[in-house]
């Protein structure tokens, strides 16, 4: 069925050099129409994508006021956050990435930094639902029990770790977002794996990133952001963004989101652990096995007599 | 008029504080940098920018740069004297960032001019020939820095450069402040445009092409004449 229609772009994936990508979105409407006539041709089946929708921040728009005006949230999530929930809708429509979840997409088009065309809108979709929900009405004050306790066992009292919170929002130069991650036994590079995971590895951090990144990409379990865009603050607060975030911290964080996702981040990290064991082991187990194929290759032995003794 | 002059660059710099590091500063041999005094009103570029942005275009933000550049700057003439290597690496990036801003921002000013100062003006002379030889038309040239200039994500700017080895002229992006010349060591700057979410926001909201759109009325065409014959006579 796709060998026509992919005879026009190289294969049906979204990923593409950028320039062959703007070539390519030519032919993917190519690509869907005949889709659709096949689809059409057979009985109603499945939709022929799958659409992410802009979704509503859990209090009304005005809620935030007077902090957070109620102009603001209508431009900040009213245009910017469905502006990229449109964008990337148009972007993916019969690619690979269609039907992936969100953050599938944000990891494949991430593509180890080597971004690709659908990163900044997905990112900036799933960072902004993220934002929303990171903060509620009569928000501020500070964190209790677990949280709390892991705050001022990484960061020595809550007080410090705001400041740092504060000093990384002013110190990211340009557009971006800060974090309050869970680190689970993540290496700070690539595809290292920790050899030796112990619980102190598992550590709060506060981290920030550029334009649409965000910790998924490093691995890390986010607990909270603060989007330092201009856009976030401009109408309200101008330049002054430290005074921005000095109003997040004190009158809208919602802490306890924060501290429901630490307990989720550490049942994960307790998961991906027992996976890792399970994985180590299993490969432990194959290596054995390989070896004692490697003793008959050695000896000569025909490939398909090995075959017949496993 | 009464009021720009109230803010005079004079005024900044004889605020105590400032003042007296400056004149620490240079006792050390240290030249700190200032805020460049606008060549016109903050609301005589309306209204294809406001005066309200234009004022918190130049005191805040550029001021900022400034004000950051020469600490930053302070900072690392200490760390050199004290041979500190990895103080001195550490500070590259607030003076890239602030620098770059004050270097920019400077440049910018001068992009633009009232449109009875001959802001709009499309160039005459040998910058304009050699935009039709390179992209066929003016017209052409403003849609392409148009669409780079909104294609940018996140924070950066949008230049028509001169390459002075090649004698080309080239349209770039760079992020966040980072100079023209940060895309190639022989280009020089004619027309910086920013687009920075702090450079329309508060006018134009999150519609960037409508400010790209209109702030080619108030583009100073013959300062970027001006800088193109230097480099090629």
């Amino acid at each position: 069925m796709a060998a026509t229609a992919t005879a026009t772009i190289s294969p049906p994936c979204a990923l593409i050099p950028y320039q062959g990508l703007r070539g390519a979105l030519v032919s993917t409407r190519t690509f869907q129409s005949t889709k659709n006539q096949r689809q059409c041709g057979r009985a109603a089946a499945a939709p022929i994508s799958a659409k992410f929708d802009l979704k509503p921040p859990p209090y009304p728009l005005d809620a935030l006021e007077p902090h957070m005006s109620q102009g603001t949230m209508s431009y900040h999530w009213g245009k910017h956050h469905r502006g990229y929930v449109e964008k990337l809708n148009m972007q993916i429509v019969g690619t690979d990435l269609d039907g992936m979840s969100l953050e599938d997409i944000i990891i494949l088009s991430y593509n180890k930094g080597d971004i690709l065309p659908a990163f900044n809108n997905a990112a900036q979709i799933w960072n902004h639902d993220f934002f929303w929900e990171s903060m509620v009405p009569n928000g501020g004050g500070k964190p209790s029990g677990d949280l709390l306790e892991l705050i001022e066992r990484d960061f020595g009292s809550f007080e410090k770790f705001s400041a740092k919170f504060r000093s990384a929002a002013s110190t990211q130069f340009g557009s971006g977002w800060v974090w309050l991650a869970y680190k689970a036994n993540r290496l700070n590079v690539g595809n290292a794996s920790n050899p030796r995971p112990s619980d102190e590895d598992k550590k709060l951090v506060v981290v920030k990133s550029p334009n649409a990144v965000n910790p998924l990409v490093w691995d890390y379990l986010p607990l909270l952001t603060i989007d330092v865009w201009e856009h976030a603050y401009d109408l309200d607060f101008q330049s002054r963004r430290a005074d921005y975030v000095s109003m997040f911290m004190e009158k809208l964080v919602s802490w306890e989101t924060v501290s429901a996702r630490l307990e989720m981040a550490k049942a994960q990290a307790v998961e991906r652990e027992r996976e890792e064991e399970k994985r180590k082991y299993e490969e432990d187990n194959k290596n054995s096995s390989n070896e004692a194929v490697e003793m008959y290759l050695d000896s000569d032995t025909e490939d398909s007599e090995v075959n017949d003794q496993m | 008029m009464a009021l720009r002059a109230l803010l005079t660059r004079k005024t900044l710099a004889s605020a105590p504080r400032l003042g007296g590091a400056a004149a620490a500063a240079s006792f050390r041999g240290l030249q700190t940098s200032s805020l460049p005094d606008l060549p016109y009103d903050y609301g005589a570029l309306q209204p294809a920018i406001s005066g309200e942005i234009m004022q918190l275009h130049h005191q805040k933000h550029h001021q900022a740069y400034v004000t950051n550049y020469n600490k930053a700057l302070e900072q690392l003439h200490d760390a050199m004297g004290k041979g500190d290597a990895p103080a001195v690496v550490k500070l590259q990036s607030a003076i890239k960032f602030n620098g770059g801003g004050h270097v920019n921002h400077s440049i910018f000013w001068k992009n633009l001019a009232p449109i009875q100062e001959g802001g709009g003006e499309p160039p005459k002379g040998s910058l304009g020939w050699a935009i039709d030889d390179h992209f066929q038309s003016l017209d052409a040239l403003v849609q392409k820095m148009n669409a780079e200039g909104a294609a940018l994500q996140g924070s950066g700017w949008v230049w028509l450069g001169v390459d002075k080895e090649l004698k080309k002229l080239v349209v770039e992006t760079t992020s966040n402040q980072d100079p023209l010349v940060t895309k190639g060591p022989s280009l020089i700057p004619l027309i910086g445009i920013d687009v920075w979410e702090h450079a329309y926001y508060l006018q134009y909201k999150n519609v960037r092409p409508d400010y790209l759109k209109n702030i080619w009325k108030v583009i100073n065409w013959k300062y970027a004449s001006e800088v193109y014959e230097k480099e090629c006579p």
